[in-house]
């Protein structure tokens, strides 16, 4: 029947087709939902979801806050900065305090790759991964994938370019297990110091020239460079980042084709992306935020499922 | 699995046989052709030209009767710009998490505001009330209509769980609650007929 196959939304890998389909065809239904008058459903109402973020987010947060709240559960929020995990306490005490309180879901992000797994094992709630360190980010993945479906018609054979820093991106990798699972070709392409050693053996292929990439591809999926995470310096220059990786409308316009511009976003404006493109009718990276709400609002709506009432 | 006879005719078993032979019929299409024009004719007499009204389908099955409704009042009486619409009431279910089956949510299609409407809510049978409940929630996210009214083909006395009764009724039945009354469409089962099941 209509169930999803795993416990937990901990990663892309874990998932199956059925269970993609399934999150795409409930998002549909909540994509008219968030589009009414009135934006709410009464679904949740006895579901208290906790939003645990011990790294810094604003989109990836207000989304899941917004889903939630347009699914009427209850929430509270919780972020590193101004708590005890700066005194010293472990990650499962501080858990296991926020679920004295009866919270029935946890949306976490973690610095650390395999934090939700980690909690998933120890503490007796849903966990929803909404980022953990370089390794998954399921919901932008799925998000992702929906836009492409919504944009192209499908995502299966479709070929999408994941362009820019690759090594640090949690975006990427999901991505790549998501468009795989659907049937899509996926190339990634950066700075070789940016490309993770041996990806090819998750089945992509690699392209350090930015142009035949896009000759290549339908849509292309442009990440940040993720400074905060660069202990080193992996190429010499912004400036020679964006001459070598950043897109630019005479480039686009020199594809003859029409290809389909994707960014998770925070953009920065010049470097990975100039303002024209992203604001382009091309860009469908506002899309992929409105599409973000409904995409969490069924993700959490069919964990939620799961939850027997007390 | 079914047994099959020399010629290929399936054997059915006797459990099988007797719960085909407590299936009564309750409306034939001729019955049902007549009620929907009574209600249609209801219908007409409290709305009059339809300018201010809206039909809306209940999710899954009270579309066809919906459907059915507006063909009838468009192409014998002549209502032009009836406005109808499909209200899916998934998320609005006090059932959630309260039952075995997942529930399974199907498309909301209305393009129009409701606000300051009169709004005909369209289902085939009236059971408990609690998908009209729903239904009632579920019509304010899109806005705050005139009046509510409810429109049944089956209503089935002495079920109710909640205070809601119909405007226009096809046919009230009374019916245990062991026994299942079952509407089926031309559209997908080549005619139209209400059947009462006896599962036991």
């Amino acid at each position: 029947m209509k169930q999803l196959s795993v416990t937990h939304l901990l990663g892309i890998k874990y998932l199956k087709q059925q269970d993609i389909d399934l999150i795409f065809e409930t998002a549909n239904h909540f994509k008219e939902v968030i589009n009414r008058p009135i934006k709410k459903v009464p679904s949740l109402r006895d579901i208290t979801i906790a939003n645990l973020f011990f790294e810094n987010s604003t989109r990836t947060k207000l989304s899941f806050e917004l889903a939630e709240k347009r699914l009427s559960a209850d929430i509270i929020n919780f972020s590193a900065a101004q708590s005890s995990v700066k005194k010293g306490e472990t990650l499962i005490d501080t858990v296991n305090n926020i679920l004295s309180m009866k919270v029935d879901i946890v949306v976490m992000r973690h610095p650390n790759v395999g934090a939700g797994v980690f909690l998933s094992k120890h503490i007796n709630a849903k966990i929803i991964n909404a980022g953990d360190g370089a390794h998954e980010h399921p919901t932008q993945a799925l998000l992702d994938s929906y836009s492409i479906k919504e944009n192209l018609g499908s995502v299966k054979g479709k070929k999408v370019v994941i362009i820019g820093d690759i090594l640090h991106s949690r975006v990427a990798l999901s991505n790549i297990y998501a468009l795989q699972i659907q049937g899509a070709k996926v190339k990634v392409c950066g700075p070789t110091t940016l490309i993770p050693k041996h990806i090819e053996s998750l089945g992509v292929s690699v392209e350090t020239n930015l142009k035949k990439a896009l000759h290549w591809c339908d849509v292309a999926n442009v990440l940040r460079v993720q400074h905060e995470r660069m202990d080193i310096n992996y190429f010499p220059s912004i400036r020679e980042y964006t001459q070598l990786f950043g897109i630019n409308k005479e480039l686009l316009d020199s594809l003859g084709k029409e290809i389909v511009i994707m960014h998770p976003g925070p953009i920065n404006r010049g470097v990975e992306i100039t303002s024209d493109v992203a604001d382009s009718k091309q860009s469908i990276i506002l899309n992929q935020v409105e599409n973000g709400v409904a995409i969490r609002m069924a993700v959490i709506y069919l964990l939620a499922q799961q939850i027997k009432p007390d | 699995m079914y047994q099959f006879s020399k010629n290929n005719v399936p054997l059915y078993s006797k459990q099988r046989l007797d719960s085909k032979m407590a299936q009564k019929i309750l409306l034939n299409s001729k019955d049902i052709h007549i009620i929907l024009h009574r209600l249609a004719c209801q219908l007409l007499e409290n709305h009059i030209d339809f300018s201010n009204t809206v039909l809306v389908g209940l999710q899954p099955r009270g579309t066809f009767l919906a459907n059915r409704i507006s063909q009838i009042l468009k192409e014998e009486y002549n209502i032009q710009n009836l406005k109808l619409g499909q209200l899916d009431i998934t998320f609005f279910r006090d059932d959630f998490r309260r039952r075995d089956e997942p529930l399974e949510a199907n498309s909301t299609n209305l393009n129009f505001t409701i606000e300051n409407k009169k709004v005909v809510l369209v289902d085939d049978v009236l059971f408990s009330g609690r998908s009209i409940r729903s239904a009632l929630t579920a019509i304010q996210s899109f806005g705050r209509p005139d009046s509510v009214e409810l429109l049944v083909l089956i209503d089935r006395r002495f079920s109710r769980h909640l205070p809601i009764q119909p405007n226009y009724k096809g046919r009230q039945v009374d019916v245990i609650n062991s026994e299942k009354v079952k509407v089926i469409w031309k559209e997908n089962n080549k005619k139209d007929a209400v059947y009462l099941i006896n599962n036991n």
